[in-house]
């Protein structure tokens, strides 16, 4: 096991420089020259050369990159534009934000989805079956931020249950996870019931059975251990798609998060605060990730390389 | 001398029997792993054929009709085919031009004149609706095509050549694959510049992986499969082998990915141009609609809503077609 997770750690490295070269590349691929984008038209060409000289524009490209991941492995992000604050005080103030609201959209997907999916596959062809299929069908179906706006509309502004914007309270919160945890059930449902439905087609559950098990305890003692074990590898699946998500939840319900700074900094062009938030969310997304990978060596004794 | 016939075991291919050779098998006992079944005269062997194509075709089309008899699938094909309806003849079904501003009449609540109410400018919902079908349909049919492509030819030469090919292509597959497709497109689009076409770049860039892995492993089983390996004895080229050989026995899990992907292209879609790094104004893509009600939520719902549901309603028919499309063409996938 210690293998395993330690071949998981190393390939890390490659998707962290993959990650970083996406990240680097964001500045350059911008059509135009990068410092008129920034500082405007309206300055001289001294202060135009200072930035570029600042940026370190006027160097070559893999000068350029190299230079790049020193300043992260720093902690060094660049300077904000606009603000004029370091992008990594701008992500400290952001990310614990879009962090909380993941990790609780994600427990209450998996906490709606996992029984729903288990009692969809265990009466399969049943009216459970189809009901809970149909929800998820229409789950998948409605983007997220067209049910964050609906519930905005119902519970924030015509029943006055919620606030409309913010997120200092518990009840800020509610309708945000609500939003991201409940689309993301419906996607999540689907993949544990295809799970278990694989594992009851197993040998050991027909051999469960043949030797005369009471059906209760071939699917809990037998079915369901084996099926939430494939659940934990979706758990780093859809980590990846909340913390994706959280981009546009937070410009549904106004939150100041990661995904929120990010986007306005793209308006802005405020390229190192678009760089600094898409590297913290693109790590996320792979900690979340490995994390799993490894949860998941932890719970299943098979894996062994 | 009697004509012979050998015919193999899938009972596509004659073989000429001559001299108690069957091509370069020996007819006693070596043909049995050759797959041949036995030695026919050649009425026999046109019959057998004749049955057996027949069987093919019925395999082939008979696939499709459970798709006919599913419920779900054909309310999803009668719901695409009214949105590709709409999409292409916008200009006359529609009763305003998408972009008609007209003040006096802003945010119109539903009426007879203005069956989905209006916007912040008066412009008709309904109308806009209507020539946001063009939008999304073509930029998701686009974007999914494209990275069909890419992935296609990724995963064709990675299960095909294997190797250094393959090492490299799975590499840089699995580091796309790491990152959800929102995110990255949002990284391309930042770069690019937001607009609909580089929004449907960064689509077809960040959607191919799974084409890819799914074409990667077809192309390393086919490539086990006696007829690759004639061919490529027969020193036929790489690209025909690729292309004519292999390629049309992994169509069916393609074009089931596809339905299942174009879904996702529509979110996405909408996603970003709500976000206002997609369509821009006044281009009315759904989600650039729902976008300007955010604003006018409590004074004009109708705006968010009209849009959102529309768009939920094609993708929901696609997920339906889709679904029932795995089901019959892709027994792998049935459960």
């Amino acid at each position: 096991m210690i293998k395993y997770i330690a071949r998981k750690l190393l390939l890390m490295i490659p998707l962290l420089i993959g990650l970083t070269l996406i990240v680097f590349m964001i500045i350059h691929l911008a059509p135009g020259d990068p410092v008129d984008l920034m500082v405007g038209p309206n300055v001289t060409p001294e202060v135009h050369e200072n930035v570029r000289k600042s940026l370190g524009l006027d160097k070559p490209l893999y000068i350029q990159y190299f230079t790049f991941l020193k300043n992260i492995l720093k902690g060094d992000l660049g300077t904000s534009i606009l603000k004029r604050v370091p992008v990594s005080e701008l992500i400290v103030e952001c990310f614990p934000v879009t962090l909380k609201l993941g990790i609780m959209s994600l427990i209450l997907s998996f906490a709606i989805a996992i029984p729903i999916g288990i009692q969809a596959a265990i009466h399969r062809n049943t009216p459970v079956d189809y009901l809970s299929m149909t929800f998820a069908l229409l789950g998948i179906s409605i983007p997220t931020f067209g049910l964050g706006l609906l519930l905005l509309y119902f519970f924030a502004y015509k029943l006055g249950w919620f606030p409309v914007s913010g997120h200092e309270s518990f009840k800020h919160l509610i309708l945000p996870v609500f939003t991201v945890g409940l689309t993301d059930a419906a996607v999540t449902a689907r993949m544990v019931r295809s799970n278990m439905l694989e594992v009851m087609g197993e040998d050991y559950i027909r051999t469960a059975r043949a030797k005369g098990l009471n059906e209760r305890v071939v699917i809990n003692k037998h079915a369901l251990k084996n099926a939430l074990l494939s659940v934990i590898t979706l758990l780093g699946m859809r980590m990846g798609w909340i913390f994706g998500g959280s981009v546009i939840l937070e410009t549904v319900f106004s939150i100041p998060g990661l995904g929120r700074l990010m986007i306005d900094g793209i308006f802005a062009r405020d390229y190192p605060v678009v760089q600094g938030s898409m590297l913290i969310l693109g790590a996320s997304v792979l900690t979340g990730n490995l994390i799993a990978d490894i949860l998941y060596a932890v719970v299943d004794p098979r894996i062994k390389y | 001398m009697r004509e012979e016939y050998a015919i193999d075991k899938f009972k596509t291919k004659r073989i000429h029997v001559m001299d108690g050779y069957a091509d370069r098998h020996v007819l006693d006992k070596p043909y049995r792993d050759s797959g041949i079944t036995g030695v026919y005269e050649r009425s026999e062997v046109d019959q057998l054929q004749d049955d057996v194509q027949q069987g093919y075709a019925y395999r082939r089309w008979g696939a499709l009709k459970p798709l006919l008899s599913n419920r779900g699938a054909v309310f999803g094909l009668i719901v695409i085919l009214i949105f590709v309806l709409m999409a292409i003849f916008a200009p006359y079904i529609a009763p305003r031009p998408y972009d008609e501003i007209d003040l006096p009449n802003m945010l119109r609540a539903p009426s007879q004149e203005y069956p989905f109410g209006t916007d912040e400018h008066g412009r008709d919902i309904f109308s806009r609706i209507i020539y946001g079908a063009r939008i999304s349909l073509k930029v998701s049919m686009l974007a999914v095509c494209f990275s069909m492509i890419i992935g296609i030819t990724l995963g064709a030469l990675a299960g095909y050549f294997g190797g250094v090919v393959d090492f490299i292509i799975s590499g840089i597959t699995d580091i796309v694959w790491s990152f959800p497709v929102t995110l990255l497109a949002i990284a391309f689009v930042a770069a690019l510049g937001p607009s609909l076409n580089n929004l449907i770049l960064a689509l077809a860039l960040t959607g191919w992986t799974g084409f890819a892995r799914l074409v990667r492993g077809e192309f390393l089983s086919l490539r086990e499969k006696e007829f690759v390996k004639a061919a490529i004895a027969q020193g036929i080229p790489n690209g025909k082998i690729l292309f004519r050989h292999m390629l049309p026995n992994a169509l069916a899990p393609i074009i089931v990915m596809m339905t299942m992907e174009l879904p996702k292209a529509i979110i996405v879609e909408s996603s970003l141009s709500f976000l206002g790094l997609g369509a821009q104004p006044p281009i009315p893509s759904w989600g650039s609609i729902m976008s300007g009600g955010r604003s006018y939520l409590l004074e004009a719902p109708w705006i968010f809503f009209f849009p959102g549901f529309i768009m939920a309603l094609l993708v929901l028919a696609v997920n339906l077609f889709g679904d029932a499309l795995r089901d019959a063409l892709d027994p792998k996938l049935r459960d």
